[in-house]
């Protein structure tokens, strides 16, 4: 609908696509992040007993946008040893890579950045740009703890891809869609039509599923927290050993690329959980719009309900990380390999059992 | 054809957030696998003990807070004792039931301070900030009692500095009802949570017959399963008229002697400190605090050698004295300087993240270290 908004008042389809698919960026990732390491500082400070930032605004709602401030203001330091190319190259590659992923996230029904059949697909693929963004960042800094915490990333997001992927197709194969805009549509208004109540068809096979979506909810979630690298799985950046890892060696707005790259592809990773189980964009309780008859208003909940969810499971993510200790990097490659990835395969077979009868 | 393959040194530190002060751990690396540990010391140093020797005996105590910075008390304790050992004079018994009182609550501060670091270092942040609540309320007693929170100056051979603050034993008991279920929630945070023991338990396991090697002593000692404290074992001061036990590593989560049985002996050791406190606060005996205080110190020609259980060890202070009103030298034996010595076997074959996890587990203090 908004591209088709853009493209009469524009005429031309690719830069209609364009601004399309840049209205995220600036209408929803910048304040999201703004807001988001806000919230995380007020969330860690409250379960650790204290208040977190108070001094910038009322209770310390300024904090980040001053945060920013001086980011901006800092020296851009490149030491001599650094590969300068890759260098600069990559924080902006990590942030593609996450900001990408946002084209093919349904906010609403009206709104999706590029309606791609193969969404979901597409959005995990372009997220594999963010391994070689960090890898990048770990070689051309020259510094160990850097390359260390590289060589950690790029293994454990390779590794707790597989069993991510393998959720997603156990979704494919039972909704028989990957775009996520028609994968959201299909779990239409109310809870229980959802896909992790066992898909909107009411039938035997939907009590059936409900274990194995709820298994498969969980594989995904913990291996997408691998993948953003939050704890329990944060060892990229293991503060109290690696310094901070792939970024160690970044300062000012390159550094807060990284920053803002985290807290986007944070959101983008509860987004696509949202989309595949909870319902997407679709309201739990059914549509005010729709009683009131205010057709303009749907959307609007729509969003409003899609936002709730993603920031729902950011918040789940704070929270286990102001609980959890960090695994070691083996462990973390035991729970992919013996543990998520054979669970993920299991619940692929059953899903697939349970379709086919 | 073959690829010419060669080690990785990094050097952790000094400037590093787990080495826990300006320690330099030069790791030789095979991949993530260390091969090699050399700890590398002197980035505090300070000269206490070439110090000593230009002061008089009264002007070295607000040194000894300075080694073991988060026990300054056990420090001052343990110099007290030893000066008056060598002046042969006794103090009231209300002295030495504050000493103890004081003793102990330094203990339970500094093994929070062990404790929450060592979350931190796992990883878990949340505990840290949670011990340093409670070591705060430690630290208040101690303010309101001569007026410093870090580095006394309390302990005085021959007595105190003040008596206690009217309110102290009442805010003492306070504190105590409060600690015990934080104590609680701090087990269940982090003590017993999976992620925790995966990480500590068979890591950096200590036999105790090479902890008796290399001279460990303190909860590191115990954590290897011996029943070893000086406050039992060697009395000092009024320890023998209290009833405590000596918790020891019992391989609980996985070995005997490895970094979890090391970090359990701390936690316990705080609830039998809690203990110590109570009895002495019921016993507390009243009488005058500053009365047997030399104006004067000028021991006689001869030498002592007075250990006391610090937190982190066995704190032994060697005086010798050749009769003028300062030390001809004093020797300390830190037990952090002892203790760091095992890294390098406790640490080969492990992971680099286990180099953290072992050195927590050891607890050292740099300002002990170096001195």
């Amino acid at each position: 609908m908004i591209y088709e908004f853009f493209y009469n008042l524009v005429g031309n389809e690719i830069i209609a696509g364009f601004i399309a698919a840049s209205l995220p960026l600036l209408l929803f990732i910048l304040p999201f992040a703004l807001i988001a390491v806000l919230l995380e500082r007020k969330v860690a400070g409250h379960m650790q007993d204290r208040l977190g930032p108070m001094r910038v605004g009322y209770h310390g709602i300024l904090q980040t946008v001053a945060d920013i401030i001086k980011l901006l203001q800092k020296e851009d330091i490149i030491a001599r040893e650094n590969d300068k190319m890759l260098f600069n190259i990559a924080p902006v590659l990590v942030f593609t890579g996450s900001y990408a992923a946002f084209a093919a996230i349904p906010f609403t029904s009206a709104y999706i950045g590029a309606n791609i059949d193969l969404g979901i697909f597409y959005i995990i693929a372009v997220t594999g740009l963010v391994v070689a963004g960090i890898l990048m960042a770990g070689w051309a800094s020259n510094n160990k703890y850097s390359l260390l915490g590289a060589m950690r990333s790029a293994a454990q997001i390779v590794s707790y891809e597989i069993p991510t992927i393998l959720v997603v197709l156990t979704l494919v194969m039972f909704t028989g869609t990957t775009n996520l805009m028609t994968l959201s549509e299909n779990q239409t208004a109310y809870f229980w039509n959802w896909n992790i109540f066992g898909g909107p068809e009411l039938s035997p096979a939907k009590f059936l599923l409900i274990p194995s979506m709820v298994i498969g909810f969980f594989v995904i979630y913990i291996s997408t927290l691998a993948e953003v690298n939050r704890t329990p799985f944060d060892i990229p950046e293991a503060e109290s050993e690696l310094v901070s890892g792939y970024h160690t060696e970044y300062s000012g707005m390159k550094f807060a690329m990284f920053f803002l790259a985290e807290y986007a592809n944070m959101f983008a990773v509860s987004a696509i959980v949202a989309a595949l189980f909870f319902g997407g964009y679709h309201s739990p309780f059914g549509y005010l719009g729709n009683s009131l008859g205010v057709e303009w208003l749907i959307p609007v909940e729509q969003f409003f309900c899609f936002t709730f969810k993603g920031v729902f499971f950011v918040f789940v993510q704070m929270w286990l990380r102001w609980t959890l200790p960090r695994l070691r990097v083996d462990q973390l490659m035991t729970a992919s390999w013996k543990y998520l990835i054979p669970i993920a395969f299991v619940n692929l077979l059953i899903v697939g059992i349970i379709t086919l009868i | 054809m073959s690829i010419r393959t060669e080690e990785m040194v990094l050097n952790m530190g000094p400037q590093h957030p787990s080495t826990h002060g300006v320690l330099r751990l030069e790791l030789t690396l095979e991949g993530e696998i260390i091969t090699k540990v050399v700890p590398h010391i002197g980035y505090l140093h300070r000269c206490f003990e070439k110090h000593c020797e230009a002061m008089t005996y009264q002007q070295v105590v607000p040194y000894t807070d300075r080694m073991d910075y988060l026990a300054a008390m056990g420090n001052e304790l343990g110099y007290a004792i030893a000066v008056e050992k060598l002046l042969n004079i006794q103090v009231p018994e209300r002295v030495e039931y504050i000493r103890v009182i004081m003793a102990e609550l330094q203990r339970i501060a500094s093994h929070l301070v062990a404790i929450g670091t060592y979350g931190a270092d796992i990883g878990a942040f949340t505990p840290f900030l949670y011990c340093f609540r409670d070591r705060e309320k430690i630290l208040h007693l101690f303010e309101i009692t001569c007026g410093a929170r870090l580095l006394y100056n309390y302990i005085w051979p021959g007595g105190l500095s003040h008596d206690l603050h009217p309110d102290f034993v009442r805010l003492t008991r306070e504190f105590i009802k409060e600690f015990r279920p934080n104590l609680v929630e701090l087990n269940n945070l982090l003590t017993f949570n999976r992620i925790f023991i995966d990480r500590t338990a068979n890591v950096g396991i200590l036999p105790v017959e090479t902890a008796i090697n290399f001279g460990i002593t303190g909860p590191m000692l115990r954590g290897s399963g011996m029943k070893w404290d000086l406050r039992r074992d060697d009395p000092y001061s009024v320890y023998h008229k209290f009833d405590f036990d000596i918790p020891v590593g019992e391989g609980k989560m996985g070995t005997v002697g490895d970094s979890w049985d090391r970090y359990y002996v701390r936690v316990r050791e705080m609830e039998e400190s809690l203990k110590i406190i109570e009895q002495a606060l019921d016993q507390l005996p009243e009488g005058d605090v500053t009365s047997a205080i030399p104006k004067r110190i000028k021991p006689p020609v001869g030498q002592v050698y007075t250990r006391i259980e610090n937190p982190r060890g066995e704190l032994g202070y060697f005086i010798i004295s050749d009769g003028s009103t300062s030390p001809f030298r004093v020797k300390v034996r830190a037990p952090s300087f002892v203790n760091l010595q095992i890294m390098d076997e406790l640490c080969r074959g492990h992971m680099v993240a286990d180099v953290v996890a072992i050195l927590g587990s050891v607890d050292i203090v740099l300002g002990e270290v170096d001195r």
